[in-house]
């Protein structure tokens, strides 16, 4: 019999997710963005950035965190024996899942995560994201009810669910190689914004550092945001939920510790104020992350952990992150971007199509 | 004979669908659920749970768990 995890419990979620809740804002107070501690899509968004697929240079850095969502999640996975190199569950669909998911998301600017520690931080606009949020996830429950499937991954090589954990180690490397010059765009081969979000960040170190924590105890619990939604939805079971409530709460009271919390919709960091539009690119994201079975922090947990098809839903995220940036697709504190709207229409489209096509009837 | 619902490979949320569709349809006494992740293993047994089954016993099985229900 294997052996008990704790985290699985409704304390042990409950628990990470106060963990998460109170890093998070901490963050913020040692560099990172306005309610931006831990952003998943924001940060992805970064590190396309740093990486030169996009050249919008208030938007560029090679952040940290996510390198350590992905390495400690392996870390556990290995401590914990749950590392199961498996793929082959429709990697193609999942990337463009993993790519409209972002192009939703930066509508919204923010991932699920930061949609919790913007409503956390005060700011108002983030209601209309979590409905959205909620929409979209609902949306894809029906298809799940009417036997929407990607199909069943294979085991393979434990090389091959290393992969993104190689990936990611790689990007660390360039980190420390060719490291921020103060007032440089540019280090070598990594871009660095100069202004903007893109130069808010925390020390590397501490960065890295909570997202090695957040990246194990995330693992250990399955904490997932859209999850969260999902399972109330679908079966109406509150454990995750649980979770996402706790981190929302506990980001809450650190932020109001910190001084960090202001109550209001316009003048918020890094957030626009048209509803509707917050409300439709949270929607988009929603609608993705549950056709893909995770939100976006979760995709990395499970990459972490040698699922491979999450790992393609990554890069799907990053390389959307560039179309966002290229095609004018994101949004901006001024509003939403020249053709954000026609990204979303085509995004809701694509997101049908694979909801409605890809069915199995359940023998 | 018992009912085996076979989601190996299948990630979150469908095992623990086609667990709920098994127990919906039969309502069988001894059901079977195979997975391969322990996350599927957690949330089977948690939505079996709820739906008035115990579990009976978990085996490592393949790359994978094999889980036993029972009703009541």
């Amino acid at each position: 019999m294997p052996m008990k995890n704790v985290f699985a419990s409704r304390r042990g979620i409950v628990a990470v997710g106060a963990v998460i809740g109170i890093l998070a804002p901490v963050l913020q107070k040692l560099g990172n963005p306005g309610n931006m501690g831990i952003c998943v899509a924001c940060m992805e968004r970064d590190m396309a950035g740093a990486l030169g697929l996009h050249r919008a240079e208030v938007v560029q850095y090679m952040r940290p965190e996510i390198i350590g969502f992905v390495l400690g999640s392996l870390i556990a996975a290995y401590l914990f024996k749950e590392f199961r190199p498996r793929l082959g569950s429709a990697p193609i669909v999942r990337f463009i899942l993993g790519v409209f998911a972002m192009i939703g998301a930066l509508v919204f600017l923010g991932c699920p995560w930061r949609a919790m520690l913007r409503l956390a931080g005060g700011d108002g606009n983030a209601i209309f994201g979590l409905l959205g949020l909620a929409f979209g996830t609902w949306v894809g429950t029906l298809f799940l009810k009417n036997g929407y499937t990607l199909g069943r991954t294979q085991p393979t090589y434990t090389s091959a669910g290393w992969i993104l954990p190689l990936t990611m180690l790689g990007f660390l490397v360039l980190l420390f190689v060719f490291p921020q010059i103060p007032g440089e765009p540019k280090s070598g081969v990594l871009f660095y914004s100069v202004k903007g979000p893109g130069a808010m960040h925390a020390p590397v170190a501490l960065s890295l550092a909570v997202g090695l924590l957040v990246g194990f105890l995330a693992q250990r619990s399955r904490f997932c945001t859209m999850g969260a939604l999902r399972d109330l939805i679908l079966f109406r079971q509150t454990h995750l939920f649980s979770g996402f409530v706790s981190l929302i709460v506990f980001a809450f009271l650190t932020n109001l510790i910190l001084g960090q919390f202001k109550a209001g919709f316009a003048g918020q960091p890094v957030a626009h104020t048209q509803h509707f539009w917050n409300f439709a690119g949270m929607a988009l994201a929603g609608l993705a992350f549950a056709l893909a079975g995770g939100c976006p922090g979760r995709q990395l947990f499970l990459a972490g952990e040698g699922d491979g098809d999450a790992a393609v839903f990554v890069f799907g995220m990053i390389v959307g992150a560039a179309f966002s940036h290229n095609f004018g697709l994101a949004s901006s504190p001024q509003g939403i971007g020249p053709h954000g709207i026609a990204g979303l229409v085509v995004g809701f489209a694509v997101c049908l199509f694979i909801g409605l096509t890809m069915r199995k009837k359940t023998a | 004979m018992a009912t085996t619902v076979d989601a190996r490979g299948f990630s979150c949320p469908q095992p623990v669908l086609m667990t709920l569709e098994a127990i919906k349809k039969g309502s069988p006494q001894d059901l079977i659920v195979l997975v391969d992740t322990d996350t599927s293993k957690e949330n089977v047994m948690r939505a079996a749970q709820s739906q008035g089954y115990t579990v009976q016993e978990v085996a490592p099985e393949g790359e994978g768990y094999r889980i036993q229900l029972v009703k009541g």
